[in-house]
């Protein structure tokens, strides 16, 4: 998968699963921010990453993620782990 | 100090219409929602005969985060709570500056909860389930969706009662208004009408076999019938005080007047007579009224042979021959957790309409339903006052009596 298939995905189903515009979802966006998660939808984004990429992320993996493009480096480098 | 306890909403979503006003032309007209449902046959149903309620799309009125946490029971009492909310003159900026109770019956979460196990089992970790699972599965779902959307700040919790849930929430929210220790209880019931919930009572082979008829196969009281039908769906109540009401200008829809209750300390599944009538003569005695002062008894007769015998010998014991009956249970199926709530607002509809819905499909009596007044056609009838009757598995029984406000 490619960092453009890794961006198109995501913005897919980030925007689908906590209904915010695609447009807001640019990489130098703050994640937490745009999706406007509390704690429990980091529970829900874990599932619709492990849904979408077929990896399950923990608490540790998001440590240092602020940016969608820190997003997009963390799926690139857990999908080569697999 | 006691406080006089009215009603000053409502508002229904169940399978005979989704709001107020397509519900009072199902009952007028004695429309029918029974259907027969595939899907129960081919998972092992002896009857797949049901009421039917679609789930709502709640995404024009709930963000993500408020409707996550939403199975059926919690989103059809959204809906309910919603219209009853609205016909109360309430919103929620208002609710929230205030102290509202909300006391919701509900005695089952077995859709989410299977789908949450299923879930579990093919991944094989728990945090796959999501963070919805959790708020939809506990039996209380419908109180923490639905008091944490409205914005109440009063008495909050969920009341068990099998199929007199409803009921009772009815009957405790009125004890607390009257007592003075609230002034205003959002309360009502809620029934899931997936396959799922309802297997393990087909199970006991107490449903309708009458599959080649949906709409004649619940019949209450009359001489052929052999079982009831699941429904489902949800009702919500406001009740208030009389001052508070008059001091909001709210509207005023009718008034509670007695609520008995009763366990039969008895048999698990079984009904019994001395247990209906100590609930019965509660209710009546907390009134003040005298038996021939009621002039309507919407019945908690589900179509079973057993238990429609108990209660009209019940009614006849207690009420004479003449009062009006009806089990509007022939039309909607038995709504279960929902059915006391429900019913209320059914009759309170009548009540509003100057009519008593047919009891339909009632067309032979028994011997012991020969006994009591049955209406089996619609009538135009004013109602001033009326008394709803809800029994529950475990013998719990529950008997509320409204009066129209004058």
């Amino acid at each position: 998968m490619t960092q453009e298939d890794i961006i198109s995905t995501t913005k897919e189903f980030l925007s689908e699963e906590f209904e915010v515009d695609r447009s807001l979802i640019e990489p130098d966006a703050n994640l937490k921010e745009t999706l406007d998660l509390d704690s429990l939808d980091y529970v829900d984004l874990v599932v619709v990453i492990e849904e979408n990429f077929g990896f399950k992320v923990t608490g540790e993996d998001f440590v240092g993620i602020v940016t969608f493009n820190d997003f997009y480096n963390l799926v690139e480098k857990k999908l080569a782990e697999k | 100090m006691e406080h006089r306890v009215v009603i000053t909403g409502m508002g229904i979503y169940s399978g005979i219409g989704e709001n107020l006003k397509d519900v009072t032309d199902s009952l007028y007209q004695g429309k029918s929602g029974i259907i027969f449902e595939q899907i129960r046959k081919e998972i092992g149903f002896r009857s797949a005969l049901t009421g039917m309620v679609k789930d709502p799309d709640l995404k024009p009125f709930l963000s993500r985060r408020q409707r996550i946490g939403m199975h059926q029971p919690a989103m059809y009492a959204y809906m309910a709570t919603k219209e009853a909310v609205e016909n109360a003159g309430l919103d929620i900026d208002y609710l929230n500056k205030t102290e509202t109770g909300l006391i919701y019956g509900n005695d089952s979460t077995a859709g989410s909860i299977n789908e949450t196990i299923n879930k579990i089992r093919e991944k094989k970790d728990t945090t796959l389930v999501g963070s919805g699972a959790i708020f939809q599965n506990m039996n209380c779902t419908v109180n923490m969706n639905i008091s944490t959307i409205f914005k109440l700040k009063g008495i909050n919790f969920t009341l068990s009662a099998a199929c007199a849930s409803g009921s009772h929430s009815i009957g405790m929210s009125y004890l607390l208004i009257k007592q003075g220790l609230q002034e205003r209880v959002i309360c009502g019931g809620a029934q899931e009408i997936n396959p799922i919930a309802m297997g393990s009572f087909d199970g006991l082979g107490v449903f309708s076999a009458k599959e080649s008829t949906p709409t004649k196969a619940s019949r209450p009281f009359d001489r052929d019938r052999d079982g009831l039908i699941p429904g489902g769906g949800a009702a919500t109540l406001v009740l208030e005080s009389y001052e508070s009401a008059i001091n909001r200008g709210a509207p005023i829809l009718g008034e509670i007047i007695g609520y008995g209750f009763s366990s039969n300390g008895d048999h698990l599944s079984n009904p019994n007579l001395d247990g209906q009538h100590r609930s019965l003569r509660m209710a009546l005695k907390q009134a003040g009224i005298n038996s021939n002062d009621v002039d309507y008894i919407n019945a908690h007769a589900t179509s079973t042979p057993i238990g429609d015998g108990i209660e009209a010998q019940a009614i006849y014991d207690v009420f004479g021959s003449k009062v009006a009956v009806s089990s509007t249970k022939s039309m909607t199926g038995h709504e279960c957790w929902m059915a006391g709530a429900s019913e209320i607002v059914y009759s309170m509809l009548m009540m509003q309409n100057k009519f008593i819905a047919p009891n339909i499909n009632f067309e032979n009596p028994d011997e012991i339903t020969s006994k009591i007044n049955i209406i089996a056609e619609t009538r135009e009838q004013n109602i001033n006052t009326f008394l709803s009757n809800s029994f529950g598995f475990g013998g719990t029984n529950s008997s509320l009596i409204i009066k129209k406000y004058n």
